[in-house]
């Protein structure tokens, strides 16, 4: 087990690649317990494949992967999520056909070891009112938003030590992106520590803690959400200051 | 009225087996993105392994589990050694494997059992004949409608009230998330292979019982019938399948009913139109949904 001083994710040298293509060219990333980290960057900057790449559903290598002192070379998505790192994916992706309680129980089904299932669903349904309300509908009948708090609300439920979230504000009206970025500063009021991929700049860093800036599978710049706030180059590219 | 009846229930119990097949075909495809042309030797299996059960004087009921136990077994090693080392390959790869797989078992059961058909004695007190009003009813075809309710049923409450079910309907969906729920793709996939030799052990029983032999080819006809069907319905959607089979079943039956004598040998083309109708109105299947193959 790892101490608390030791980064909960420390990653060195990871490249992700599509066959000839690399998507994500030797990168560092740390990320410590009880911290919000964005990773933002331009559509196409790897932000995506990297986030795949952690929770092993994209090819990648690296010098060093480390999460909660585990090696993560070599294993298998079902695995990784095991030992306490989940994604939830871009563009939500819950199962259209089955119910919410449906989602929710496959979210929780191998994580009896992790919390009491029962125990994490009615926590999830009191965080998420809506879901309780529509726990017997098709996850395809709900609307943008809601299926985005059962596609969090899914990867919760196996009780995670580090979520990654991937655009969870992609495709919302303001307002609900504006519940969705609350329910983020909710999760780590409940010391959940998280890994954001954002093209929502502003606003991801007023949340964050600190953040990295991908270009062509490269980091550009790092450091502190404030240091990000205030620099020109995010001024320019991002905030259009 | 009563001939239409009659029909009815032919149609339901020859629609039932290739729903059944279907089934077994699709439950693999809405998975893995496979069609498994390798699912008629399935059949084959199953009706060896009946046929070698009775042989060695197992009672009938216990040569139906053993044929049964045969055909999940086999599906299950199936997966193992042919179709796991090319999970996520094209669909042509995947395909071309599974036509290899189905040539080299028929060629296995020619050389090492035999290229003849072989005589299965079925129980006579499945040959008889029930009378209901003017209806005739064959018992082994009541047994194969009552059969192939009680597994859609059975089928049905898998899918829905265990997690094993609801994880198979979810890999059908977003095979990738469903790993994101630490739920092993490999489980997921070996358990619909199961389930499809298990659907496959059903049918072919039904089809010996019928017939009354076994031969190499046994699975040929009923694999392309059963790829029809799931073709009519949507291949990868599990009540397209069955909606498909017993169309399929419908339209075979009331062909052969109805068709004048002259016509009778062109039964087939005239069903075989009748689909390429239905597909030129309905080209993704009747009940087609969008599957995501990912891994």
């Amino acid at each position: 087990m790892t101490t608390r001083d030791e980064p909960l994710l420390s990653i060195e040298g990871l490249t992700v690649s599509y066959g000839a293509i690399e998507a994500v060219r030797d990168i560092d990333l740390t990320v410590r317990r009880g911290e919000i980290v964005t990773l933002l960057g331009a559509n196409g900057a790897g932000k995506s494949s990297t986030l795949n790449a952690l929770v092993g559903l994209a090819p990648r290598k690296a010098r060093r992967m480390i999460f909660d002192g585990t090696d993560l070379a070599g294993l298998v998505p079902e695995t990784i999520v095991r030992r306490g790192m989940t994604l939830v994916p871009e563009g939500r992706r819950v199962f259209a056909s089955l119910t919410v309680e449906e989602n929710l129980m496959l979210g929780g089904a191998v994580h009896g070891a992790r919390g009491n299932p029962a125990a994490v669903k009615a926590d999830m349904l009191e965080l998420f009112p809506i879901l309780a309300e529509r726990l017997h509908q098709k996850a395809g009948s709900l609307s943008g938003g809601e299926q985005q708090m059962l596609s969090i609300a899914r990867a919760l439920m196996s009780s995670p030590d580090l979520l990654l979230l991937d655009e969870p504000s992609l495709g919302l009206a303001p307002q609900v992106v504006d519940r969705i970025f609350d329910l983020i500063g909710d999760l780590r009021a409940r010391g959940l520590t998280i890994l954001l991929v954002e093209q929502n700049v502003t606003q991801s860093l007023e949340i964050a803690d600190r953040g990295y800036v991908l270009a062509n599978g490269r980091i550009e710049l790092q450091g502190s959400a404030a240091e990000l706030r205030s620099s020109p180059a995010i001024q320019d590219a991002y905030l259009g200051a | 009225m009563d001939m239409f009846l009659q029909q009815l229930l032919n149609a339901l119990s020859l629609g039932g087996t290739y729903a059944l097949l279907a089934l077994g075909l699709a439950v693999v495809f809405s998975i893995i993105g496979l069609i498994n042309f390798a699912h008629g030797e399935l059949m084959t299996v199953t009706g060896y392994a009946v046929c070698f059960a009775l042989i060695w004087g197992l009672p009938f009921p216990l040569a139906v589990i053993a044929g049964l136990v045969v055909a999940t077994a086999a599906a299950f090693l199936m997966e193992r050694i042919a179709f796991r080392p090319v999970r996520g390959a094209s669909a042509t790869t995947l395909l071309l494997t599974s036509f290899a797989v189905s040539a080299i078992l028929r060629v296995l059961f020619q050389n090492l059992i035999s290229a003849r058909p072989i005589p299965v004695s079925i129980p006579s007190s499945l040959s008889g004949v029930i009378t209901i009003g003017p209806l005739h009813l064959g018992m082994i075809q009541l047994g194969s409608i009552i059969v192939t309710l009680a597994i859609l049923l059975g089928l049905n409450l898998f899918l829905h009230r265990t997690m094993a079910g609801r994880a198979m309907r979810a890999a059908a969906e977003d095979f990738a998330v469903l790993r994101l729920m630490g739920l092993r793709a490999n489980s997921v996939v070996a358990s619909a292979f199961a389930i499809s030799g298990l659907l496959a052990g059903v049918a072919g029983i039904l089809w010996v019982a019928q017939r009354g032999s076994v031969d190499p080819l046994m699975g040929a006809l009923p694999i392309l019938k059963a790829f029809i069907a799931a073709i009519i319905g949507g291949l990868g959607s599990l009540s397209g399948a069955v909606a498909g089979g017993f169309l399929l079943g419908f339209i075979e039956v009331t062909l052969q009913a109805y068709l004048p004598e002259s016509l009778l040998p062109y039964r087939d083309a005239f069903a075989l139109f009748l689909v390429i109708s239905v597909l030129l109105f309905r080209p993704q299947g009747l009940l087609a949904r969008k599957t995501l193959v990912k891994l």
